[in-house]
């Protein structure tokens, strides 16, 4: 077995089936932080699954991508961090 | 030997990504959920990008990962802090079972500010250091 095909019949099943996962948290959250921080890992679980296709095919540019992937996450944590409690303040 | 590394390495990192996405279903709070989600998908996106460096072993690859890896973890606490700061102005319950609120009546409710010491405590310590001197 070599690498291509552990990539892709293991590894990409499992990242997919914790992608599913954590869209069961995302719809079913109780609160709105919980679908933030649901969001949070979608995103980081995303930069995973570029990884492992970029293993895959060989094209080491889609790194780029999960460069900016890993960068767009954190303020976009941070944005609905800051409007959530300035809205809250304001009531 | 290489691609022996990179299947260890990628198969780790997965199962800790597993493992964060079944944590994030199953804990029962939200400060425990936000745990798993800083903590355990870090160090699996953070192993599987380090087998993608071991698999093309090549400098601009190397650099690209390891300029991702840094904003992981730089990013991580940081994002972590200030949702969990915002979830416990909004009011989120603690799970039932907890067993212990150590920011309880330490934050300022109108202009969020953090009392470092404990308030009560201050004013036990003055009343001690009047009593000799009355």
């Amino acid at each position: 077995m070599n690498v291509h095909d552990f990539l892709y019949y293991i590894i990409l099943p499992i990242l997919a089936v914790s992608v599913v996962l954590v869209f069961i948290r995302f719809f079913k959250g109780p609160s709105i932080v919980d679908r933030v921080i649901a969001l949070d890992l979608l995103i980081t679980i995303g930069i995973a699954i570029i990884t492992v296709y970029s293993i895959i095919t060989g094209q080491s540019t889609f790194l780029d991508i999960a460069m900016l992937l890993a960068l767009i996450a954190f303020l976009s944590t941070i944005a609905f961090s800051y409007y959530l409690e300035k809205s809250k303040k304001n009531e | 030997m290489n691609e022996v590394l990179v299947m260890i390495f990628t198969g780790i990192g997965a199962a800790f990504v597993l493992l964060a996405a079944i944590g994030i279903v199953r804990m029962p709070d939200f400060y425990l959920r936000m745990s798993v989600t800083t903590k355990a998908a870090t160090l699996g996106v953070g192993l599987i990008l380090i087998g993608a460096a071991l698999y093309f072993s090549n400098v601009s690859v190397s650099s690209r990962v390891i300029a991702i890896i840094l904003f992981l973890l730089l990013t991580a606490p940081i994002g972590a802090h200030m949702i969990g700061r915002t979830s416990y102005f909004i009011g989120t319950k603690l799970w039932d079972k907890s067993v212990i609120n150590e920011l309880k009546d330490q934050y300022d409710e109108e202009t969020h500010e953090l009392y470092s010491e404990d308030q009560s405590g201050n004013e036990n310590v003055k009343n001690q250091e009047n009593k000799p001197s009355e």
